[in-house]
C-alpha cells in the first residue's frame, strides 16, 4: 500500500481529505503510482503531469523520505520506505509566485 | 418573476451574486473552486442552468467546470466525481481538461511554431483558456479560446474538445506574437443572425472572422492603427482587447484595442476611430446596451503603462451615438484614489428594462447599475482580484 499526500488544491479538486491509499501491481515508481492515481480519480488527468507530454508540471515535485524525488526518471523504483507505507510520497506544489 | 445570476470569475475562486428583477438586494455564493484562478464563467443562453467555467493555475494546469443547475453543483464534464477510471474502450474521463492542438494533415496547414518576443519562432504551447462561449443555441456545444492562441470546440458538453485549426492555419500564424499578457484567444463572438460566422480577437493578432462555422479564417484589421507596427496596414499584430456587438446589429462591432475605440458597420471588413472625446482611448472592456444598438459602454484607463483610471477617478463612459460623443458616468463610483483596473472580460449587461450594467475590478469590487448606468452601487466590495463578469437575465 502506497501512502500518496496531495496539495490542498488537488484534494479539493479530488473532494478527498487527508492521504491516498494505492495498491500498485508491479515496480512501484512514481510513474506508476501517478498511473493509479489517475485512475482512481480521473479528474486529476493533466493536474500533475502534462496530458500529452507525460511530463511534470514545472511547478509541481515530488519527494519521500526528506529526498527531491523530481528529477528522478519516472520508472525509477521508490525507496523501500515507500514502498512499505512507512513514508507517504508527497506531491507538492512548489512555494513560487508571491 | 424575473431575476439575475451575475457570475464573476475572480484570481482566488468563482462567485455567483444573484438577484431579482430588481436588482436591489443580492445573496452572494462562493468561493466556488477557492484558491484558483477562475478566468471566465458563463452560461448557456439556451439554457440558463448550463454554466461552463475555465478554472485554471499555473501549478495544476487547466480544468474545464460545468454546472447544471445555475452554479449551485460543480462537475467535471465526463467526469463524475467518485467514478473510477473506466475501462479499455469505454469513453476516457479526464478528457474535459485536455486542449490538444490539430497537426494532423486533414484538416489544414498544420502550425507548430509563432513569432515570439525575441522574434524567433516559438513552439505553440497550451496554458489556459481565456474565455467560454456556449452556443446560442446548443447547451451541449461550447467554445474555448485559449492561450496560446487557438479555438477549440466542445459539441459533447465540455467532455472533450476539438481544435477549429483552421484559424492558425489560415496563412497569418507565423506572424502571431504574445502580449504583455500572453497570446491568447480572448474574444468569441457569436452572430446570432448567422450561426456559419464567428469573430474572435487574440492579443497580440487582432480580429479574426470565419463565414463558414469556423473552418476557413480570415484577419478583420483593416483601419486598425497601432503604435510601433512599422506598416500601418498591417494585416496583424494588432493588440485588440476586445470586441461586441448588439445582437439585432451583428455587422456592427465595437473593439476597444489596446489604444483606440474602434467600430465597423461591415462585420469587420473596414473600422474607423470612434475615440472622440474620451479622456484616454487606452482600456479593455465594451460592451453594448441590450435595447439601444448605438449605445456603447467603455471603461478608459489611463495608459499601457499604468493600468488604473485616469485622475484616480473610476468613470465609465457611456456613448448613445455609436461613439464618438461620449459622457461619463459616475453616480455612485469612486471619484478620488481609485486605482483599479478593469479587465477584458469584466463587464456585462443584462436584458432587463432598464438594462443592468455590471463590471468588476481588479480591486475585488463588482458594480452595477439598474439604470443603464445613470447610478453605481457595488453588489460586493472585497473579493478577490475580478477576471471576469457575466450576468443572465433569468426568467
Amino acid at each position: 500500500m502506497i501512502r500518496v499526500v496531495l496539495p490542498p488544491h488537488l484534494r479539493g479538486l479530488a473532494r478527498i481529505s487527508g492521504e491516498v491509499q494505492l495498491e500498485i501491481g508491479g515496480q512501484p515508481t512514481v510513474r506508476a503510482v501517478v498511473d493509479a492515481l489517475e485512475a482512481q480519480f480521473p479528474m486529476l488527468q493533466g493536474t500533475i503531469r502534462d496530458h500529452v507530454t507525460q511530463q511534470r508540471r514545472p511547478f509541481l515535485r515530488f519527494f519521500a523520505c526528506e529526498e527531491d524525488l523530481s528529477h528522478e526518471s519516472p520508472d525509477a523504483p521508490l525507496p523501500d520506505a515507500v514502498v512499505s507505507g512507512k513514508e507517504p510520497l508527497l506531491i507538492v506544489g512548489a512555494i513560487a509566485g508571491g | 418573476m424575473s431575476g439575475v445570476r451575475v457570475l464573476v470569475g475572480t484570481h482566488k475562486g468563482a462567485f455567483v451574486l444573484t438577484s431579482d428583477g430588481k436588482r436591489a438586494k443580492w445573496d452572494v455564493s462562493g468561493p466556488h473552486f477557492a484558491g484558483w484562478e477562475l478566468y471566465h464563467l458563463k452560461g448557456s443562453p439556451a439554457d440558463p442552468n448550463r454554466i461552463y467555467a475555465s478554472q485554471t493555475s499555473g501549478w495544476f494546469g487547466q480544468i474545464i467546470q460545468r454546472s447544471d443547475d445555475g452554479g449551485k453543483t460543480w462537475h467535471q464534464p465526463g467526469t463524475p466525481p467518485g467514478e473510477p477510471a473506466p475501462g479499455p474502450g469505454a469513453m476516457p474521463k479526464g478528457d474535459s481538461n485536455k486542449f490538444v492542438y490539430d497537426t494532423s494533415e486533414k484538416t489544414g496547414k498544420p502550425l507548430t511554431t509563432h513569432q515570439f518576443y525575441d522574434g524567433n519562432q516559438h513552439p505553440w504551447e497550451f496554458k489556459r483558456v481565456w474565455h467560454l462561449e456556449p452556443s446560442l443555441t446548443d447547451p451541449d456545444t461550447v467554445y474555448a479560446g485559449v492561450e496560446d492562441a487557438a479555438l477549440f470546440r466542445s459539441t459533447d458538453g465540455g467532455k472533450s474538445w476539438q481544435e477549429l485549426a483552421g484559424l492558425r492555419g489560415h496563412g497569418t500564424g507565423p506572424q502571431w506574437q504574445p502580449g504583455a499578457g500572453g497570446m491568447c484567444l480572448h474574444t468569441i463572438v457569436l452572430d446570432p443572425g448567422n450561426p456559419k460566422r464567428i469573430f474572435v480577437a487574440i492579443s497580440a493578432a487582432g480580429a479574426f472572422r470565419s463565414d463558414d462555422a469556423g473552418k476557413t479564417w480570415r484577419p478583420i484589421n483593416r483601419g486598425l492603427k497601432s503604435q510601433y507596427i512599422p506598416n500601418p496596414e498591417a494585416e496583424v499584430g494588432h493588440c485588440v482587447h476586445r470586441i461586441a456587438l448588439h445582437p439585432s446589429r451583428p455587422n456592427v462591432l465595437f473593439m476597444q484595442k489596446h489604444w483606440d475605440v474602434m467600430r465597423t458597420d461591415n462585420a469587420g471588413d473596414s473600422w474607423t476611430e470612434v475615440s472622440g472625446n474620451l479622456p484616454t482611448d487606452f482600456g479593455f472592456v465594451i460592451d453594448v446596451h441590450a435595447h439601444e444598438p448605438e449605445t456603447v459602454y467603455v471603461v478608459p484607463i489611463k495608459s499601457d503603462g499604468e493600468h488604473f483610471p485616469p485622475e484616480g477617478k473610476l468613470r465609465v463612459y457611456r456613448s448613445r451615438t455609436g461613439g464618438n460623443e461620449w459622457e461619463a458616468l459616475t453616480k455612485g463610483l469612486p471619484q478620488s484614489d481609485c486605482y483599479v483596473n478593469v479587465l477584458r472580460d469584466a463587464m456585462a449587461i443584462d436584458s432587463l428594462d432598464k438594462c443592468g450594467v455590471y463590471f468588476g475590478t481588479t480591486g475585488g469590487q463588482v458594480y452595477a447599475s439598474t439604470d443603464a448606468g445613470d447610478n453605481w452601487a457595488p453588489i460586493v466590495r472585497d473579493l478577490p482580484a475580478v477576471l471576469s463578469v457575466e450576468v443572465q437575465t433569468l426568467q
